[in-house]
């Protein structure tokens, strides 16, 4: 038992690193404010989720594990919200996206 | 009342989990702050408004693994373009329709769409969201319009 959670639990801590590393990649390479955006949400959505659960998986059936899972609701629900107020304010600060269509795509702006 | 009772409820589970602790005299500091929330947010009037946020949550229960399962296929779809020595990347922005009747429908519908990578929801106006997708992929999955039917149904009627 001892051997299945602490397995788990490393498997969602390194993936959760992993995803944190790549967004943090994603958000040097990628060319504008608003495709960093997405780069950024890997990092928001799947890296902290995994790294909170994993921690949850190590600390066992606590009031821990409760407060994780809580920090893990709360994220999920602010960083959403804060990416769209940041979208919100570039698009009303008039910053222009970088767009590409390379045909077929049905893009109105 | 039900309002009152229910967020009664809420706060002290909140207060027992986070704290953990068990003392009488602790107990009753827990059940006056409780009591003062619950008397604060009466004179607010923000109780009773969001009447029907008790109904939320056993229809979010089908809901929220779907929205994980996506996150996930989409968190990689992001992380290989992210990983390309070439960066297909093809940014650009459409409206989607947001068929949800109240407010609070529509905010799962943005949220979702902006928790979700490679889509993030840029104005919300009157039923329509402005959405910044960095691939056509991950813009054709939101196009298709299994969220905004999925949002709609827990949302329900208000």
């Amino acid at each position: 038992m001892h051997l299945l959670t602490d397995t788990l639990s490393w498997f969602f801590l390194l993936s959760g690193g992993l995803a944190v590393m790549i967004g943090s990649l994603g958000l040097l390479r990628f060319p504008d404010f608003y495709t960093r955006l997405h780069a950024a949400g890997i990092t928001d959505s799947f890296g902290t989720a995994a790294i909170l659960v994993g921690l949850a998986f190590q600390a066992g059936l606590t009031l821990v594990t409760v407060k994780l899972l809580l920090i893990t609701v709360f994220i999920l629900l602010t960083s959403p919200t804060s990416t769209h107020a940041l979208a919100k304010s570039a698009l009303h600060g008039q910053l222009k996206p970088l767009l590409k269509e390379d045909g077929g795509a049905s893009s109105n702006t | 009342m039900k309002g009152i009772i229910s967020l009664f409820i809420t706060l002290s589970v909140i207060w027992l989990l986070l704290s953990g602790h068990t003392n009488p005299l602790l107990l009753s500091l827990g059940l006056a702050s409780v009591i003062l929330t619950v008397i604060i947010d009466h004179r607010m009037d923000v109780v009773d408004q969001e009447g029907n946020r008790i109904s939320y949550p056993p229809r979010l229960i089908t809901y929220i693994p779907w929205l994980a399962w996506e996150t996930i296929k989409s968190n990689i779809t992001v992380a290989k373009l992210i990983l390309d020595p070439k960066m297909p990347i093809r940014p650009n922005i459409f409206t989607v329709k947001a068929s949800q009747p109240g407010e609070l429908g529509k905010t799962i519908y943005a949220n979702s769409i902006t928790l979700t990578p490679g889509t993030v929801s840029m104005s919300v106006d009157g039923d329509e969201i402005l959405v910044h997708a960095i691939d056509q992929g991950t813009a054709d999955d939101l196009l298709t319009g299994e969220m905004d039917r999925r949002v709609t149904r827990i949302s329900g009627e208000h």
